[in-house]
């Protein structure tokens, strides 16, 4: 299993809030697939899949905050 | 790094040229610095409240501005002639994938930008969770820069607007970044009216020194 982590995006940057996802639970993403679309203060960013596999599990739903390095989804 | 001078272009039009950059530098193209204007255009990003836009709809469509609905962070915002616009498209892949990075980057490419004209200006530093945003390009209490950028596959667009002779009076429309604040130009500062290429040209100097790129190059596109 592969998950889909919020990473590091710069010092004092703590926590990001999901917009959108693009793919829903049971969905099969590829690699460099933009999977979902989070905001900061001034910066609307991608997170893309690392590798192939179907979304299991979305821990965030949008609208909600995650913290750096919080697991948003897992891939089987 | 390339730079592209893109003139005065369609907001809609630069964006879907941005994001035809996005896909060749994600795809391992050097990375691009593309500086415009736009025609009169109110922006709200991902974080905008309508309340900030103080005129209607209809008053808008009267007076030929467009109002776009945009995949950046940051609130509302307004471009306009006058106006440098500068859009790094830019993997942050080689940057540590540090976003704060990339906006710090911008600030200081405009702080001495504006330093050749004598105008002592500050980048702001981000707000505590939940506050306000005063994340953009200052002199004294007045804001002389916005931005917001957007990240997709790691590869930045768009950026930041720099007012150098933009008609304030146009800002009158909305609350720039949801904040109560005048905002300010060069040409209002020293009263000196900038050619746009000539501001293009000088920004593109200071931006490509910062990132200290090593792919250097430049072309009209």
């Amino acid at each position: 299993m592969t998950r889909i982590v919020l990473p590091e995006l710069g010092e004092g940057i703590l926590k990001a809030e999901i917009v959108h996802w693009h793919f829903q639970e049971g969905q099969g993403v590829t690699p460099d697939d933009d999977v979902v679309e989070l905001v900061t203060d001034k910066a609307v960013f991608n997170v893309p899949a690392p590798s192939c596999g179907r979304i299991r599990k979305i821990y965030y739903g949008e609208g909600q905050e995650a913290p750096v390095g919080a697991v948003l989804a897992d891939l089987d | 790094m390339r730079v592209m001078h893109w003139g005065m272009v369609d907001y809609a039009e630069a964006l879907a040229r941005q994001k035809e950059l996005v896909r060749a530098v994600a795809g391992g193209a050097s990375g691009v610095l593309v500086l415009c204007e736009h025609p009169a255009v109110i922006t709200l990003g991902r974080k905008a409240a309508m309340s900030n836009i103080l005129i209607s709809g209809q008053d808008l469509q009267r007076r030929g501005i467009s109002l776009v609905a945009v995949d950046r962070g940051g609130d509302v915002t307004l471009h306009a002639p006058g106006q440098l616009v500068a859009y790094p498209v830019m993997d942050l892949k080689t940057m540590g994938r540090d976003i704060r990075m990339c906006l710090q980057k911008m600030e200081q490419a405009s702080v001495d930008f504006l330093l050749d004209f004598d105008i002592v200006a500050r980048g702001q530093e981000a707000p505590e969770q939940g506050g306000p945003s005063y994340r953009g390009v200052w002199v004294g209490s007045r804001k002389i820069a916005s931005m917001g950028i957007g990240i997709s596959r790691w590869v930045t667009y768009h950026g930041i607007g720099l007012n150098i002779s933009t008609d304030m009076g146009l800002f009158d429309l909305i609350r720039p970044c949801g904040l109560d604040v005048q905002m300010t130009s060069v040409k209002r500062l020293t009263g000196r009216v900038l050619p746009m290429r000539e501001a293009a040209e000088r920004f593109a100097e200071h931006f490509i020194r910062i990132c200290d790129d090593k792919d250097r190059s430049s072309g009209a596109g």
